[in-house]
């Protein structure tokens, strides 16, 4: 009896653990900025296919190949974050304030970044590179005319399609001089395989059960990016800002915060940790375009149920949503109440995975009819405010 | 009957230029016309006071000096520098400390990160951003005893004193307060006008005062009334009749 609650209770804080590593950053994009970033799951895909990229480059360095782990998590930190920060700077600055046309928006990149990763190839990437340079770099030089507000119209529409046709002529030409050997894509929409370092392979034997390594390395892992982020935020200069700008954005401009720098620091940092989420669940199973999809659900029920804007609130969310779902989805329950048939027979009827969120869910539902604000609400005299 | 002060500024460079002059502003919520042709002026170390009826425009005229809203037509010179281009972060990085109506104290932050952030408008941060400097205790006790407080959980009055005391810690040339004695007792509305009294004397920046307590007004060099967005009368307070008062004033 005793080592099925301690396997319950480790397998739920370890699926806890994940689920509130990919929901931190998405607590600080959305509790903190209330920004409904819909590619949330698609940065984590992408720092999880950095790490498959860098795993790659890692493979030929012999036994130096086992440390690659400790390069993909700053790499996903850091391809995630440029990614969010373009992300910010593209397209959701534009959208403060209106929740539903941020939530389309993002929702529209996070297809786009799916069917970036599957047909990625040197032509791609070339063209992309050709006409950001052409198109960026013209606008660039233009900008310092001194007459660039009346000759921006008609520069942009000068420059967008020649670096356009440019762009486009470039990647033609090269997939005809080399053929496959550039128009293959890097990926494909089959699912690509990290495989965990040898020191992170087995696991640690308690009695008849194994606590796997990599789950306990993502559990530390996530430890130490809640602590870092809760020293970031409460500890640091910015992190000050950063506070001060979500609860109140025009005072703060007024009193010489720039908000824009502000916001493009959190949404590249809370992009980073989705990187580095992508990162830890790559050591768990095969990476595909899709993986994303399968986290910002979930991702979003955290930050819901915990209370948006907390910190605190998002850990015991996603402790509570990992435990229960592993306690339903195991069927331990079921094997408590042996005893009473027609219990029993309810939690096995529950007691799949699929069946299991079906649950989960449906205890969202019903608890946020009796908490609408989540775990932990805001309190105080200003609350409204 | 508006009384300007272009002579001033004219041809003698930036250190004779009032510390604001506001020209022609037009400000509109939409389709409404909010401010009409507004001109006004705060000459360097004087306290200018901004007085009306609620709802004529005093508070917009503010919002648009800070940069939160855009106005269609007019001007804004500050110390010499067109400031209308400029988002309201880098408005506050030039000198100017506002003081919003409703306080708009942080309220998930405590009193002395509120007071910390001050430091953000200075032009050049000091080395040492975790210290209040104690000058900000002597005009306001009352902050020294809640400085782990939140600020969202202080009374009006003690807001008010922080959001004073948050811009004073930016060392602003101009400090803009907007209705600072709204809502508050009358023993605080004492400890305030003391305080902004001494800030005048011991630093000489230039204050831009919306008010409608009358002692309050009565402290200030210039007034300006306003009314139906316009700028309908201006002199020095010392001349404040009571027949301006009855008008302009909501007593």
């Amino acid at each position: 009896m005793l080592p099925s609650i301690l396997d319950g209770i480790f397998n739920g804080l370890s699926i806890g653990s994940i689920l509130l590593m990919a929901a931190l950053g998405l607590a600080i994009v959305f509790g903190l900025m209330g920004v409904i970033n819909m590619a949330h799951g698609e940065l984590m895909m992408l720092g999880a296919y950095t790490t498959y990229v860098v795993q790659n480059l890692f493979k030929p360095l012999g036994i130096f190949s086992q440390t690659y782990i400790f390069f993909a998590l700053i790499m996903a930190f850091i391809v995630a974050a440029l990614a969010g920060l373009i992300l910010e700077r593209g397209v959701i600055r534009y959208l403060y304030g209106r929740p539903l046309e941020t939530l389309l928006a993002t929702w529209g990149v996070s297809l786009m970044l799916q069917q970036f990763v599957r047909s990625v190839n040197w032509v791609l990437i070339a063209g992309l590179a050709i006409f950001c340079l052409l198109y960026f770099g013209g606008m660039w030089f233009v900008k310092k005319r001194p007459d660039f507000d009346v000759i921006r119209q008609k520069a942009i529409a000068l420059l967008l399609p020649l670096s356009a046709a440019v762009a486009v002529a470039v990647g033609v030409f090269l997939s005809q001089t080399f053929k496959s050997a550039v128009t293959q894509p890097w990926f494909g929409a089959q699912n690509v395989d990290v495989t965990a370092p040898k020191w992170l392979q087995g696991g640690l034997p308690i009695g008849n059960y194994q606590l796997p390594y990599t789950r306990m390395f993502i559990m530390v892992l996530t430890a130490l990016c809640v602590a870092g982020i809760y020293f970031f935020l409460n500890k640091t200069a910015w992190g000050l800002r950063i506070r001060s700008v979500t609860q109140n954005r025009n005072m703060s401009a007024c009193l010489g915060i720039p908000t824009n720098k502000v916001d493009a620091l959190t949404f590249a940092l809370g992009s980073g940790l989705a990187g580095i989420a992508g990162c830890a669940v790559s050591l768990l199973g095969s990476v595909g375009p899709n993986t994303g999809q399968n986290y910002i659900v979930n991702t979003f029920m955290v930050v819901v149920v915990g209370g948006v804007g907390k910190l605190v609130g998002t850990i015991a969310g996603a402790m509570v949503i990992g435990l229960i779902d592993y306690i339903l989805g195991a069927g331990i329950l079921a094997l408590l109440f042996a005893q009473i048939p027609p219990v029993a027979e309810f939690f096995t009827f529950f007691a799949t995975t699929s069946m299991a969120k079906v649950m989960v869910f449906l205890l969202i539902v019903i608890f946020l009819q009796y908490k609408p604000a989540g775990l932990f609400p805001q309190k105080g005299r200003t609350v409204d405010a | 009957m508006t009384q300007t002060y272009s002579t001033v500024a004219s041809g003698s460079g930036v250190a004779a230029s009032p510390m604001l002059q506001v020209t022609g502003l037009n400000v509109y919520y939409g389709e409404s016309h909010i401010l009409r042709n507004v001109d006004l002026t705060v000459p360097r170390g004087e306290m200018v006071c901004l007085i009306g009826r609620n709802g004529v425009g005093k508070t917009t005229m503010l919002k648009t000096l800070m940069g939160l809203l855009k106005p269609r037509s007019g001007n804004i010179i500050f110390d010499g520098q067109p400031i209308l281009g400029k988002t309201p972060d880098r408005r506050a990085k030039l000198g100017i400390g506002y003081v919003p109506q409703g306080r708009e104290v942080i309220p998930r932050l405590t009193v002395k990160e509120n007071l910390l952030l001050g430091y953000e408008a200075r032009a050049t941060r000091p080395q040492n951003t975790t210290e209040i400097p104690e000058e900000i205790y002597e005009l306001f006790p009352v902050l020294k005893t809640m400085l782990t407080r939140m600020g969202g959980d202080l009374s009006g009055g003690q807001q008010q004193q922080l959001a004073i005391a948050r811009a004073i810690m930016g060392q602003p040339q101009l400090l803009v307060l907007d209705e600072p004695t709204e809502g508050i007792q009358p023993s605080i509305i004492l400890d305030i006008e003391a305080a902004v009294k001494r800030i005048v004397a011991t630093t000489g920046i230039s204050v831009l005062l919306v008010e409608q307590h009358l002692h309050f007004v009565r402290q200030a060099d210039r007034y300006y009334a306003m009314q139906k967005g316009g700028i309908v009368a201006s002199g020095s307070t010392r001349e404040l009749s009571n027949e301006v008062i009855q008008k302009f004033l909501a007593v």
